[in-house]
């Protein structure tokens, strides 16, 4: 690819976003068929990247983009090497996959368009994610990502599980994307580079910067919560409540894996540092048992899947971060493999269940016979999961051990680690596709098709064992006829185990396309990786072969095991689920007492607040730092009738405080309010006493009829304390606002604006008043502001005006307590 | 935000004023009621001349936005909101926003003319002989004593409305 490329490569990054916007109008002409044309997008995409595979064969990449604020050096920009494109080619690839899948899984939904739109704008995102090199670009897109996915888990959102998880997941992810943000201005600040290019360029300078350990703790939050590690895990189980397809692209294939993708990204920034080396594997590897002990222990084939969905992420972790040779290739070479075999089987479990009409793998059996197909792509699948040859997986698997394998007291306990965990998935991938489709027949529900394909069968996320999702009693009624899944969801997982067979095979060119580029982009120097689908006697293959026994062991013990995982669970008790749900309704109930305690209801106490507020602000100061005025003189200068007006504003002032009912106290601040304005006539200032003339009588004619249209007591209800507390406060305000006032004229006057205004009015704004030339053409911006304000507060007012409250209503009666 | 409501003659019932609020009842003469439209014209074309002579003598359009604004309160406390509504034609929240939309406009015709947001265009046509000034300020200036007026105006009507006017 040639620098001229750059418009395209644009294109195809924003062309997800536009194929989402015309999904809904496609798919209400075409129905599910309309999953065809849009699949052509995403399947462009992956024919237009596959061009660049020759440019990024020996580790380099292509650049490119855009300036976006260059006044903050922030650009729309990208960097395209082995790791992104590997990366851009599963999502692309995967994507168009799912849109068929989709196509068939929903069809007959009333929102098949809109399903189809997220799916898109997700898609679109997570390929901004991969390929961003501008640090802001990177996080923007990461929170789309969380934001898209928070839509389509909630994609079924009148049942209230699937709100849960949706609001539960963009929590997590999305408060870890904040993290993420904080971590990368932290290294912006550390290193003065904003894009990742560059920032490898500076990796010493970030390694010995004191902000080291901070920036690395912040960036892993943005990656271990998106990736699910222990013990952010908790939001990828729940997260099944979201359709198939979504669970199989999302959070299997794709979205859980960009915090993965941020660790190899960073990883010649970060590696190679004790930090690195000791977060990564052992939250990697707490996360690869855990997720492979919880996992079986679950009945539901989607939450199996999820559970070793999170036990392989923390298996990628703990190889980024394990910095041992091969242990990146390892990585690479798994994440390709468990893209490929968990996309596939989660399409499977789909397939059985919109056929079946149930994921319960106690009730599942004997499927083989009615859907052959399904069952050949599951079995490839799981092979390939179960590491063995000559699927991609066993490729993975054997340079896994080649990586960990060690005689240091370290490298036993992550092997055995990665026996245990790999020997559980093991299990669990026959499990799943394997254990629905022998043994006998069962008496099953029966698929679900039209219009209720929509609704997902979803067990809660503490599946019980014999708790049958909800369809069993309707199905039984008529005798199910299951039959195989249709062409558009087969073509799914079909195509993806068959890759991973065929990258098994064909391991040379496999490597020389993807997985070398990508290792030599992750570790930043030039990677080869050899390992062949040819077994070979060595200490890695006899590894393996105790992995299998494990794992044939455990799947034979199966039900036994399931027991005994339950019964260790139940022992701990809580989780981290839990524990959300209490951070949550802790988070509410804290607000709802902060916000009784602040927020009375009462007009009065904000009034009150209000005032002394601005008594403090203005006496405070002038206390602290001496600045007192001097007191004034008596203005001798003055004129009789200019001292009768300053009289008058006196008068009308005690006519306001003794005033024996409210409205003729507001009449009486008029006299007080014209006075003012009449001494501002005097002493020059013509615009401002006109305005002032206005503005009383309008005050006062409001005020009237606030009163009026209020039914407020005519006289004043306050005495004894009150009074004199309220009359305290005035007296504070009105005391700081004169003395702030003859403080400011006692200072030496700043001659420069009014000079520039006088020069200037007439000859560059033809006009005479320099107050209007100010108000219209200097500050003209400002007024425009200004007349908005006066426009919204207008509207608000009027909406406070026409609220008819009617009954007994209490201020801030929103107790979560009661309104749950 | 209501609609004008429909023109309505005065209630012929007696007892109506005492229904009123006390303000109301207060203003309530013949000679006001009377007087109060032609008050009301009058400060309105006072209010536009205000306005056009802002930008060199004391005025501009906050101030005759006010004076339109307290002569429709006037209005209003005289005649009725009903019949406040009936001579403003257009809804007052209304007028607020056109203003708004006057001046925004004002200042991106600067952007047709290549030349910064709210920057001063002005010519100087001559019109049967004599020469006048418009510029993007007049405009602007009118835009603000549209809002002042009718977000005023709005508040005010509607405390002067009742449910029985």
């Amino acid at each position: 690819m040639a620098a001229s490329d750059a418009p395209y490569i644009f294109l195809t990054l924003i062309a997800p976003f536009l194929a989402a916007a015309i999904a809904p109008l496609l798919t209400r002409a075409l129905g599910h068929w309309a999953a065809l044309p849009l699949a052509l997008v995403p399947a462009g995409i992956f024919a237009f990247f596959c061009r660049a595979l020759a440019d990024v064969q020996g580790g380099q990449a292509i650049t490119g983009g855009y300036l976006w604020v260059p006044s903050f050096n922030v650009s729309y920009s990208w960097l395209i090497d082995g790791l992104s494109l590997t990366f851009v080619l599963l999502i692309s690839g995967i994507g168009a996959l799912i849109l068929l899948y989709a196509g068939g899984y929903l069809k007959g939904h009333a929102q098949q368009g809109r399903f189809f739109s997220f799916i898109l704008m997700f898609m679109g995102s997570m390929l901004g994610v991969v390929v961003s090199d501008s640090f802001l670009m990177l996080f923007i897109y990461w929170e789309l990502t969380s934001i898209t996915s928070f839509l389509l888990i909630g994609f079924d959102h009148s049942r209230e599980a699937s709100r849960r998880a949706a609001i539960q997941a963009l929590v997590v992810t999305g408060g870890g994307g904040l993290a993420l943000l904080a971590g990368l201005i932290l290294v912006w600040n550390m290193t003065g580079v904003s894009t990742i290019s560059l920032l490898i360029e500076y990796a010493q300078a970030v390694k010995a910067s004191p902000y080291f350990f901070a920036a690395l703790l912040l960036i892993l939050g943005g990656a271990f919560t998106k990736s699910a590690q222990f013990p952010f895990h908790f939001w990828l189980p729940n997260a099944m409540e979201a359709p198939t397809p979504v669970s199989a692209y999302l959070h299997s294939a794709t979205m859980v894996k960009a915090g993965v993708f941020l660790l190899m990204r960073l990883q010649p920034v970060f590696g190679d540092t004790a930090a690195w080396e000791t977060i990564l594997p052992v939250f990697g590897g707490a996360t690869l048992l855990a997720g492979t002990v919880i996992g079986l222990r679950q009945t539901d084939l989607k939450l199996m899947l999820a559970y070793t969905t999170i036990a392989s992420l923390g298996l990628l972790v703990m190889l980024t971060g394990f910095g041992t040779p091969h242990a990146l290739e390892s990585a690479v070479l798994y994440l390709i493999a468990h893209a490929l075999f968990k996309g596939a089987l989660f399409m499977v479990a789909g397939a059985i269940d919109h056929e079946a009409g149930t994921r319960d793998i106690t009730r599942l059996g004997g499927l083989w016979r009615a859907m052959p197909l399904t069952f050949a792509a599951a079995m490839l699948a799981a092979l390939s999961m179960g590491g063995l040859p000559p699927f991609l997986g066993f490729l993975a698997k054997e340079e896994v051990y080649e990586a960990l394998a060690g005689s240091n007291p370290r490298a036993i306990a992550f092997t055995l680690f990665a026996i245990i965990g790999n020997g559980l998935m093991f299990a669990l991938a026959f499990a799943v596709a394997l254990k629905p489709f022998i043994g006998t027949e069962r008496d099953l529900p029966g698929g679900h098709h039209g219009a209720a394909a929509g609704a997902e069968t979803g067990a809660p996320p503490s599946a019980l064992p014999g708790i049958s999702p909800s369809r069993g009693e309707i199905g039984k009624r008529h005798t199910p006829h299951i039959h195989e899944a249709p062409a558009l969801m087969l073509i799914g997982p079909l195509v993806l185990a068959l890759a991973g067979l065929a990258a098994g095979i064909f391991s040379d060119a496999f490597h020389a396309t993807f997985s070398a580029p990508m290792a030599s982009a992750i570790a930043h120097e030039q990677r080869s990786i050899s390992i062949s689908a040819i077994p070979h006697l060595s200490l890695p293959f006899l590894l393996s072969l105790a992995t299998v026994a494990l794992g044939v062991i455990v799947y034979l013990l199966l039900d036994r095991a399931r027991e005994a995982a339950a019964a260790a669970l139940e022992s701990i008790g809580w989780g981290p689920d839990q524990g959300f749900d209490q951070a949550m309704r802790g988070l509410v109930r804290g607000s709802y007492i902060i916000t009784r305690r602040i927020q009375t209801g009462r007009l009065e106490t904000y009034v009150m607040v209000t005032f002394i507020v601005i008594a403090a602000a203005l006496l405070v100061p002038m206390t602290t730092f001496g600045e007192w005025p001097a007191a004034p003189l008596w203005p001798v200068d003055a004129g009789f009738h200019e001292l009768m007006v300053f009289a008058i504003a006196v008068i009308g002032l005690f006519a306001v405080v003794f005033a024996a009912d409210r409205l003729t106290a507001i009449v009486s601040l008029g006299i007080q309010g014209f006075a003012v304005a009449v001494i501002f006539m005097l002493y020059g200032a013509p615009d401002l006493a006109f305005t002032q003339f206005m503005v009383e009588t309008l005050s006062v004619v409001i005020l009237a009829l606030v009163m009026t249209r209020l039914d407020l007591q005519p006289s004043d209800h306050r005495h004894g304390f009150e009074r004199l507390k309220d009359a305290a406060i005035a007296l504070a305000c009105g005391a700081g606002f004169a003395a702030l006032l003859m403080r400011a004229v006692q200072v030496p006057f700043n001659n420069t604006l009014t000079d520039f205004f006088n020069q200037w009015s007439k000859v560059v704004a033809h006009g005479t008043n320099v107050v209007n030339v100010i108000i219209v053409d200097f500050r003209g911006t400002d007024t425009l502001g200004e007349i908005a304000v006066v426009t919204i507060t207008g509207l608000a007012i009027l909406a406070l005006i026409r609220i008819r409250v009617s009954g007994d209503v209490k201020p801030a009666d929103n107790d979560p307590e009661r309104s749950a | 935000m209501a609609k004008p409501k429909p023109a309505r003659a005065p209630k012929p019932d007696p007892a109506e004023g005492q229904k009123r609020s006390p303000m109301r009842r207060g203003m309530d003469t013949l000679i006001f009621r009377t007087m109060a439209p032609y008050l009301t014209a009058l400060m309105v074309l006072f209010s536009v001349f205000v306005l056009l002579r802002g930008h060199n003598q004391p005025g501009g359009g906050f101030i005759g936005g006010l004076i339109a604004a307290s002569a429709f309160a006037i209005l209003g406390i005289a005649q009725g909101v009903s019949a406040v509504r009936r001579a403003l034609w257009f809804d007052p929240t209304a007028i607020a926003a056109a203003g708004l939309t006057v001046s925004t406009l004002a200042g991106l015709m600067s952007l047709a003319a290549d030349v910064p947001f709210m920057t001063a265009l002005w010519v100087f046509p001559n019109i049967f002989g004599t020469e006048v000034a418009l510029s993007t300020p007049m405009l602007f200036d009118i835009g603000v004593y549209l809002v002042v007026t009718g977000a005023i105006t709005t508040v005010a009507l509607a405390l002067e409305e009742r449910e029985d006017d």
